[in-house]
C-alpha cells in the first residue's frame, strides 16, 4: 500500500516558516491568501495488505519517530500502490 | 573523572569538549562511537553540538535511535551525569530525557554569536560551583535553539527549578532583545526532575579561554567536574 502522512506544527504553536512564507506571497500580490502554516510530507510504500494493521504500524512509526508529539501532530492516507 | 563524548556522523564539537574536558586535569577522556554499546566505567557523558545525521527530519530526531543512546537512556536511569550541548540538547528532548522541544528560531536565520545566560539554578551537579544568578559569556551556534513547552509544562518545570539558564541582558535582566532565538520564557538550558541530566544551547565548550573571547564556560565545566 501506498502511505502519505502529513505532518504539522500544533495549533496554537507559532510557525515563523509559515509567516514569512504568508509575507513573500503578500508582496507578490496574493493578498488574499492568509495564515500560512508550513508542514511536511512524508510519502513510503508499506509491505501489508490489512488496512487495519497498517494503521497501526504507520501510527507507531508516526509517534516514534516521523513526528514529535510535543509539538506536531500527524495525519496519513492510505492507498492502492 | 572518566568522560565519554559520543561521536555521531555529523558531530563537529566533540573535539572541542574533548579538549575542554582534558584540560581540567585528572580528567579521563574518551570518544565514544555512535554504534558503539558500552558505558561499563564512565562517570559521565556528554553529547556534544554539531548536525547529527545532518539533522534530517527534526534535529535530533534519528540520532536518538542510534545504538549508543539506549545506552544513555540506562545510564541516565541510573542516575550518572549526562550532558548535552547544542545538539545534544536536541537529542535529550527528542529522547524524552528532558521535557519540551527545540525548533527552529524565531527569526529562521542561524544564530552564531556570544550571549548572556544567567544562571537560574545553581543547586546542581553541573553548576554546584556558580553562584545564584551569575551570567556567562558564552557563545551559541544554532539554527534550531527555540525552546518550546506548554504551558502545564513549564509550571512544572518552574516548580522543579528545573530552569538551570535563561538568556538575558549582559546586566542579567530578561529583555526580548537578548532572547536570541525566541525561546520560551527565555530558556537556554534545563535539567531533568532527578537532577543528572542537562541539556544547554550555548556551548560552554567553545568558552574556556581567554584567547577564543571568554573562558565563562570553563566555570562551567570545572564546577561539573570538581
Amino acid at each position: 500500500m501506498k502511505v502519505s502522512i502529513q505532518v504539522r506544527l500544533k495549533n496554537g504553536i507559532l510557525d515563523p516558516q509559515g509567516k514569512t512564507v504568508n509575507n513573500a506571497l503578500h508582496h507578490l500580490g496574493f493578498k488574499n491568501i492568509q495564515n500560512v502554516r508550513v508542514g511536511k510530507l512524508i510519502e513510503f510504500n508499506i509491505q501489508e495488505t490489512d488496512k487495519k494493521k497498517a494503521s497501526a504500524i504507520i501510527e507507531d512509526a508516526c509517534k516514534k519517530l516521523l513526528s514529535n508529539p510535543v509539538i506536531e501532530d500527524f495525519a496519513y492516507e492510505l492507498g492502492e500502490d | 573523572m572518566r568522560f565519554g563524548v559520543v561521536v555521531f556522523p555529523g558531530s563537529n564539537c566533540d573535539h572541542d569538549m574533548y579538549h575542554a574536558l582534558k584540560t581540567f586535569a585528572g580528567n579521563e577522556v574518551q570518544f565514544i562511537w555512535h554504534q558503539d554499546t558500552f558505558l561499563d566505567g564512565f562517570d559521565g557523558v556528554v553529547l556534544p553540538g554539531g548536525f547529527s545525521y545532518g539533522d534530517y527530519l527534526r534535529a535530533g530526531a534519528i540520532a536518538r535511535f542510534s545504538p549508543i543512546l539506549q545506552e544513555v537512556l540506562k545510564f541516565a536511569k541510573k542516575g550518572k551525569i549526562v550532558l548535552g550541548i547544542c545538539n545534544g540538547f536536541q537529542v535529550l528532548t527528542e529522547s524524552g530525557l528532558l521535557p519540551g522541544a527545540l525548533m527552529r528560531n524565531q527569526n529562521l536565520r542561524f544564530i552564531c554569536k556570544h550571549v548572556y545566560i544567567r544562571t537560574e539554578n545553581n543547586q546542581t551537579v553541573f553548576t554546584k560551583g556558580l553562584d545564584k544568578g551569575q551570567i556567562l559569556r558564552i557563545p551559541i551556534a544554532h539554527g534550531e535553539g527555540k525552546y518550546y513547552i506548554d504551558d502545564q509544562n513549564l509550571k512544572n518545570l518552574e516548580e522543579h527549578n528545573q530552569i538551570v539558564f535563561r538568556y538575558c541582558s549582559p546586566d542579567g535582566q530578561l529583555k526580548d532583545e537578548y532572547n536570541p532565538n525566541g525561546s520560551k520564557s527565555f530558556i537556554a538550558g534545563v535539567i531533568n526532575k532527578e537532577g543528572n541530566v542537562l541539556g544547554m544551547m550555548p556551548h560552554p565548550e567553545r568558552a574556556i579561554e581567554l584567547l577564543l573571547g571568554s573562558e565563562d564556560g570553563r566555570y562551567l565545566l570545572e564546577s561539573m567536574i570538581g
